[in-house]
């Protein structure tokens, strides 16, 4: 057999890289969407890699909903430090104090969906002409169907009936004006590919993705964290577990699942080992069969 | 997290490479095959088959289309909601759009173009085949060889898709006759001799009872090759790659323009074909100026060699004016420069082809403004005869074009080379991408 061929894992990190310099070749002001996530997490140190010894040529775009989980923001602001890039911050707290969005009412009330005024009013504000996420396709089935190059009309909506061909590594960002563009460097990536990857590169992540003990609260098939925003129902009892979280979101929505796995190796052999999708823990997606298809086609991430 | 691990994450800055620590010799590849299919085929059958036998069915994913197969009256599990996409499509029971969809055995990792199979759908069909390493074509074994699979074998001909399998499908419907498998491969090999496929392999499966799909058929013991899923295992593509023709479409330039680095000129981009070497005598295309490599860096550092599709960044010995479009090749192998060429064009909008309009032609990293000069014949997709009567362009049809470019692209055969042979056109007005072009 020929030596001349990648492994898995460098094709993917390959392709990856091969995005993002894209993007920087044809947009003039693109961001990175850091959530503090893996997701995004890896993303950023994919352009580390892709642009070195340049450092980052994009500023990283924060959309909080003042939900957050306290690891996640330390977090952030120590990566900020090390790489040196500026950050954008969308608060959700101040679309919501500017009359742009209305807090959700009821039991499951979140700022999940919220977030797509905010981050859609921070790309115009700051003149994004492109905002690269950590999107993948194994996700959920409206995100197979992204486009490593997605178009957005002014109104920041995703007509995912009506999108560019993509053929080859031939992507086309052009844009009128007032328009954006996601891209989506990990497309092609699996979670586990994400903690192979992480793993492989030795990357740093919030600590709430390995595992601790916690004082959590058993709902929706999951273990929520207690916080300040929590409000226990009747028979809901605030315990202690080992948990970690496989995704993070919002503190108020992002279950945990009980595990031991305290290192990457372990991690990454839990995930192997998965009977259930990362989604799974995550309330917003449980809503109804299309919920991220819709919130996708509004503009969200 | 401990300082230990900070550290190992940490640049090194002066040697300009990252550390890898705890590196697996990990020599899984990658293969991304595409489906052609209609649902009559039991095209989602079959990836739900592949998915589900081989274990790459999440507990909730199955609890999810358990529900809607007991909704909709199945009796048992329907593979087929696997595919499920969008809300039009599982309201109307189609696929619209290319989908792509994962799984991983031991041996590779997969990526799967799910793309629907009808004439309108021409466009998600190149779509999905242009990044292919195999094209599976499902065959119906009560009906043999019809339009459609030949429409399907076409176009991974045209796209150049490597490797072939097709799949005589619902074999349990015909009493798993030995006969009709080899009728229909006779069937295949009479119109398929017609096209340029290098390695076609033919396997007779049950999607719906799982026959030779991961596991071995016991219905069929007259058949003694490898299931499918064996075969999209081992089939051999690390020669998919043209390893001939060394080609650097240079992306875009890195300027750290910081201490260390004050000088460092490094021309990024993805290696599309070819091998090259520290040292080589490189020229730049379409200047012609000639120089040296001197360095070529990877994600994780330097490299002493460096070949498709790797993203590196490369520094030459001489200061030469380098941008993106610019091609670096290897001196004593040139591609070359035009500015009138021919292309197998697959049309792929609402808006059909303005004769003499102007449309960005984009080729690697390169983007010039082109015109469709002459429509040269138009291919009927229903019968693979050329008709050159008819020369309005409009979409999902497949023709063949003369185009001319305003300034001089490097351009190889698609034949001899796909990262180098393909181009798209944008239309200007709109902003769409409106046709994929093999250059011939």
């Amino acid at each position: 057999m020929s030596k001349y061929y990648l492994n898995y894992l460098d094709e993917l990190e390959s392709e990856a890289i091969f995005v993002l310099r894209e993007v920087w070749a044809q947009f003039q002001n693109p961001v990175i969407l850091f959530s503090g996530g893996k997701d995004s997490i890896v993303v950023t140190h994919l352009a580390k890699k892709a642009f070195f010894p340049s450092k980052i040529p994009f500023s990283l775009m924060h959309v909080d909903t003042g939900h957050n989980f306290p690891e996640t923001i330390k977090f952030r602001d120590d990566i900020l430090k090390e790489l040196g890039v500026n950050l954008i911050v969308g608060s959700v707290q101040e679309s919501i104090d500017q009359g742009r969005v209305a807090e959700e009412k009821g039991k499951s009330a979140t700022r999940n969906a919220l977030q797509i005024t905010t981050l859609l009013d921070a790309i115009e504000e700051h003149k994004v002409d492109c905002a690269i996420g950590g999107g993948r396709r194994d996700e959920e089935k409206a995100r197979a169907k992204e486009r490593f190059f997605s178009h957005r009309d002014d109104f920041g909506q995703w007509d995912p009936k009506n999108q560019r061909p993509e053929l080859w590594n031939l992507f086309n960002g052009k844009h009128f004006e007032g328009e954006h563009f996601r891209a989506f460097p990990i497309s092609n990536w699996t979670e586990m590919d994400v903690w192979n990857y992480i793993k492989r590169e030795q990357i740093e992540i919030p600590s709430l993705y390995y595992a601790h003990e916690r004082e959590v609260v058993w709902r929706s098939d999951s273990w929520i964290p207690n916080s300040e925003f929590l409000k226990l129902e009747d028979g809901e009892e605030i315990v202690t577990k080992k948990v970690r979280f496989r995704t993070l979101g919002d503190i108020t929505i992002t279950g945990g699942i009980e595990s031991d796995a305290d290192t990457l190796e372990k991690i990454a052999a839990e995930v192997s080992g998965m009977r259930k999708t990362e989604r799974g823990n995550r309330t917003d997606d449980k809503r109804s069969e299309s919920a991220m298809e819709d919130r996708k086609r509004q503009g969200y991430f | 997290m401990t300082n230990a691990l900070k550290a190992q994450w940490k640049i090194e800055k002066d040697k300009g490479i990252f550390r890898k620590l705890d590196m697996e010799l990990n020599n899984s590849q990658l293969l991304r095959f595409t489906t052609a299919g209609s649902v009559d085929d039991g095209k989602s059958t079959l990836i739900g088959r592949l998915l589900y036998d081989s274990k790459s069915i999440f507990e909730d994913q199955l609890e999810s289309i358990e529900n809607t197969s007991l909704k909709k009256g199945h009796e048992g599990l329907d593979l087929a909601l696997f595919t499920d996409g969008l809300k039009d499509e599982r309201e109307q029971g189609i696929t619209i759009d290319v989908a792509y969809r994962y799984f991983t055995t031991p041996k590779r990792k997969f990526i799967i173009a799910d793309t629907p199979g009808h004439i309108q759908y021409t466009r998600n069909m190149v779509t999905g085949a242009s990044t292919a390493n195999a094209a599976i074509i499902l065959i119906d074994a009560r009906h043999g060889v019809i339009e459609q699979t030949k429409r399907h074998s076409f176009i991974a001909s045209l796209l150049q898709i490597p490797h072939l399998v097709v799949c005589i499908n619902k074999m349990d419907l015909v009493d798993f006759k030995e006969e009709v498998y080899n009728d229909i491969i006779k069937q295949f090999q009479d119109f398929s001799s017609k096209l340029l496929v290098k390695d076609v392999r033919f396997i007779p499966i049950s999607a719906l009872l799982g026959d030779n799909v991961v596991n071995r058929s016991e219905n069929m013991p007259w058949y003694k090759g490898a299931p499918l899923l064996h075969t999209l295992e081992t089939i051999h593509i690390s020669s998919d790659f043209n390893s001939v023709d060394a080609r650097f479409p240079v992306q875009t330039v890195l300027r750290p323009q910081r201490e260390g680095f004050i000088d460092y000129r490094g021309y990024a981009g993805r290696i599309a074909s070819g091998i090259f070497r520290p040292g080589e005598e490189v020229t730049v295309m379409p200047s012609g100026f000639t120089s040296k490599i001197k360095t070529i860096e990877g994600p994780d550092g330097q490299l002493e060699e460096a070949y498709a599709p790797m993203s590196i960044s490369m520094t030459l010995e001489d200061d030469i004016d380098i941008g993106r479009g610019d091609m670096i090749v290897r001196s004593n192998n040139k591609p070359e420069p035009v500015q009138d060429l021919e292309v197998m064009l697959c049309w792929m909008n609402n808006d059909p082809a303005k004769p003499r309009a102007k449309y960005t032609l984009k080729h690697t990293s390169n983007e010039q403004t082109a015109m469709i000069k002459e429509v040269l014949y138009k291919i009927d997709i229903e019968t693979l005869g050329r008709n050159l009567e008819d020369k309005e362009i409009v979409m999902n049809d497949i023709c063949k074009v003369r185009i001319r470019s305003t300034k001089p692209l490097m351009i190889d055969s698609y034949r001899d080379n796909r990262s180098t042979g393909n181009l798209i056109l944008i239309d200007e007005n709109t902003n769409e991408t409106v046709a994929a072009g093999m250059i011939i």
